[in-house]
């Protein structure tokens, strides 16, 4: 029983670990007051060039860092025209994710059908020996740690720094930060960035960790959660932990539920994620008065300095 | 001595541009064409063969040209009803589930009456077609307007749960009992089927449908209240408000056109290409059609033509795959691209490039 219980901690964590990478991203993104709807496409472009990486070289680090670094170039095209030319954020997050589902599945075509080396959970000897607590604490792929990590630093630096604070101010109110004399472009150019290299390595670990292969459209709708989960969280942090476990928790239930055969239909359990999705953002946003309070207010504004 | 810098910036007009509106289109299409060139050479093919294949070759004949209209008829229905929602900043990006949900509950009399050759077969389920993709596009709207729930989250999450729907009925309850086990529903019966136009080709009374509806929501929206509603309710929502347009009718309305036109598509496609229903009976038309709303202006006629447009790359992209071991994909990569340029260009609506000059004393 107790085995059960840790494979399943275990398991829902690498469901999670994904959605912690791409909302960590898309909060950042938010709360410098942009609106990025392309996660979705990021991380499918992070999947694919992350997979391809590790196909070439065998280096599995190096397909994470290809990952992120594709996500990166990704946004950056989202930025120009959504901070450069001033376009509409909504649409062109939308067509990010067109592009992104486009791309990567030309960029895949050769990489269908092949195995890469799964990227291993870590060991460290005594210390994951530990029982019960062990393999929870210490016995998980590194990249979880990444992503639990980020997440903290992002929590400590919206909180805590100084930097952290702009990127508040522009998020919250653009013209007075401008007026200030921080550069408001600049800064969302680089939360944007973040954001991108986020889903970026979201993508790769689907890709490289979680199921060890490429296939079209293979994050099935992630990156939309993920944006789901920014709500969820009222933009803080600490509740896109919680969220993301929670997300991952459905998902093994609903994967485990279908093992079993309870008799409903796979196809049943297999919308439980996505409406799930639904049910939070709905239990989330009748507050409005929370919504309000908690958004940045010049989310999905374009912004651009008289001269 | 002092510098002089020419520098090149955006001056805001004072209201937007009409012929740049129109002109980013075309600019988009035709740099999309010259950067498409860019990656079949990357890819070893030659440029001049493949854009041919793509661009031209689809609207040389004749059966090129009725399966470009067909392609067209679901994106143009799809687009038109988004153009309307996007007009009014409503995003309803679940067109693709509201276009099953219409093709599952529109298909249902064709399956259940599987030998029926009742006349009024047909009218039924189009009609239902329509309730079933207002129903889906209900749930956003009601959550929408109720809870305040983000629609484009709440209306994308109902695509996957379509497909999901879709997939268990034909492997299922729907399945056709003397179908060997593959999934799919019994095919339709003949008076469940659109008509074709001419014999040998695969033109339908669907596409008809396709290109009188923008045709006709340009005239409501021209000569009608309501079309002038939509258009304050986007540009200006605090006037809107004043003037008495109601937020949460605004909702209501553009979701139920939206999702009915995209129920409506979905099914004349199960009862007309297809005729019948299998696991997938879209390309992703529901998504296709939002760059079809945009590139068409978010106006009717505009989606008319740009459904055309798009349509004609899909097939050139089907013809591609077959003479020229193209690979499908290449046609999602273009439907990005486009969208990229066209937003690009868009800047040029509302803002023009002027030249002034920066004196600078050099020190």
């Amino acid at each position: 029983m107790t085995e059960l219980i840790i494979a399943s901690i275990m398991t829902i964590m690498t469901a999670a670990t994904p959605l912690i990478f791409a909302a960590t991203g898309e909060l950042i993104c938010e709360k410098s007051g942009v609106l990025n709807l392309g996660v979705e496409g990021m991380m499918l472009i992070g999947a694919v060039f992350g997979f391809a990486a590790v196909t070439v070289t065998g280096a599995p680090m190096l397909g994470v860092f290809a990952g992120a670094l594709a996500g990166i170039f990704a946004s950056l095209i989202f930025g120009f025209l959504t901070l450069s030319l001033l376009s509409n954020q909504v649409a062109t997050g939308l067509a990010l994710t067109i592009f992104g589902t486009g791309l990567s599945a030309l960029f895949g075509l050769e990489y269908v059908g092949k195995t890469i080396e799964q990227i291993e959970p870590i060991y460290i000897p005594l210390l994951t020996d530990l029982p019960i607590v062990g393999r929870i604490l210490f016995g998980h792929d590194p990249l979880i740690y990444l992503a639990i990590g980020i997440l903290g630093l992002t929590a400590w630096f919206l909180r805590r720094t100084r930097a952290g604070m702009i990127l508040r101010a522009v998020g919250d109110s653009d013209y007075s930060a401008h007026a200030i004399g921080y550069p408001v472009i600049a800064i969302r150019y680089a939360a944007v960035a973040f954001g991108g290299a986020m889903a970026g390595l979201g993508g790769a670990y689907l890709s490289l960790a979680y199921t060890p292969l490429w296939a079209e459209n293979m994050s099935a709708g992630r990156g939309w959660i993920a944006l789901a989960l920014v709500v969820f969280a009222s933009w803080r942090p600490s509740r896109v932990l919680l969220g993301a476990i929670l997300f991952g928790g459905i998902t093994i239930l609903q994967l485990n539920a279908q093992a079993a055969g309870f008799g409903i239909p796979a196809s049943y359990m297999s919308m439980l994620p996505y409406i799930a999705t639904i049910v939070v953002l709905v239990l989330i946003s009748r507050d409005s008065a929370r919504i309000r309070l908690n958004a940045p207010a010049c989310l999905g504004r374009a912004f651009r300095a008289e001269r | 001595m002092p510098l002089e810098i020419p520098l090149l910036t955006l001056e805001a007009r004072a209201t937007p541009s009409v012929s740049a509106a129109w002109l980013s289109p075309l600019l988009a299409l035709t740099l999309t064409a010259i950067t498409g060139a860019a990656i079949f050479l990357i890819m070893g093919k030659s440029p001049g063969i493949a854009l041919y294949i793509y661009f031209i070759e689809p609207l040389t004949s004749w059966s090129g040209l009725s399966e470009v209209l067909v392609k067209a008829g679901p994106l143009i229905l799809i687009g038109v009803g988004l153009s309307i929602g996007f007009r009014a900043g409503i995003w309803n990006i679940g067109a693709e589930g509201q276009f099953i949900a219409g093709a599952l509950l529109g298909s249902a009399p064709a399956i259940f009456f599987y030998e029926s050759a009742n006349p009024l077969i047909l009218p039924l389920m189009m009609l239902l077609g329509i309730l079933g993709g207002m129903g889906w596009a209900a749930i956003p709207a009601f959550l929408k307007t109720r809870f305040n729930a983000n629609e484009i989250l709440v209306s994308l999450m109902l695509v996957y749960v379509a497909e999901l729907l879709l997939i268990h009925l034909v492997q299922g309850p729907w399945r056709n009992p003397q179908g060997w086990g593959f999934p799919g529903t019994r095919m339709f019966p003949d008076a469940a089927l659109l008509p074709v136009l001419f014999a040998g080709y695969r033109i339908h009374l669907g596409t008809i449908i396709a290109i009188v509806v923008p045709l006709l929501v340009w005239f409501a929206l021209a000569k009608t209240p309501f079309g002038f509603q939509i258009k304050v309710f986007g540009s200006a929502p605090l006037a809107a408000r004043h003037a008495g347009i109601g937020e949460k009718r605004m909702i209501w309305v553009t979701l139920m056109i939206g999702g009915g036109l995209a129920g409506l598509a979905g099914v004349i496609e199960a009862s007309s290409t297809i005729g019948q229903l299998v696991p997938k009976i879209s390309p992703g038309y529901g998504f296709t059609a939002i760059i079809v709303a945009f590139l068409g202006r978010l106006h009717p006629v505009g989606a008319l033509l740009a459904g055309i447009a798009i349509a004609v790359t899909y097939i050139g992209g089907e013809g591609a795959q077959i003479s020229a071991g193209l690979p499908k994909a290449v046609t999602g990569l273009f439907q990005g691209i486009i969208l990229f340029y066209l937003l690009a260009f868009d800047l040029l609506t509302r803002y023009r490039l002027t030249r002034i000059t920066i004196s600078k004393s050099a020190t």
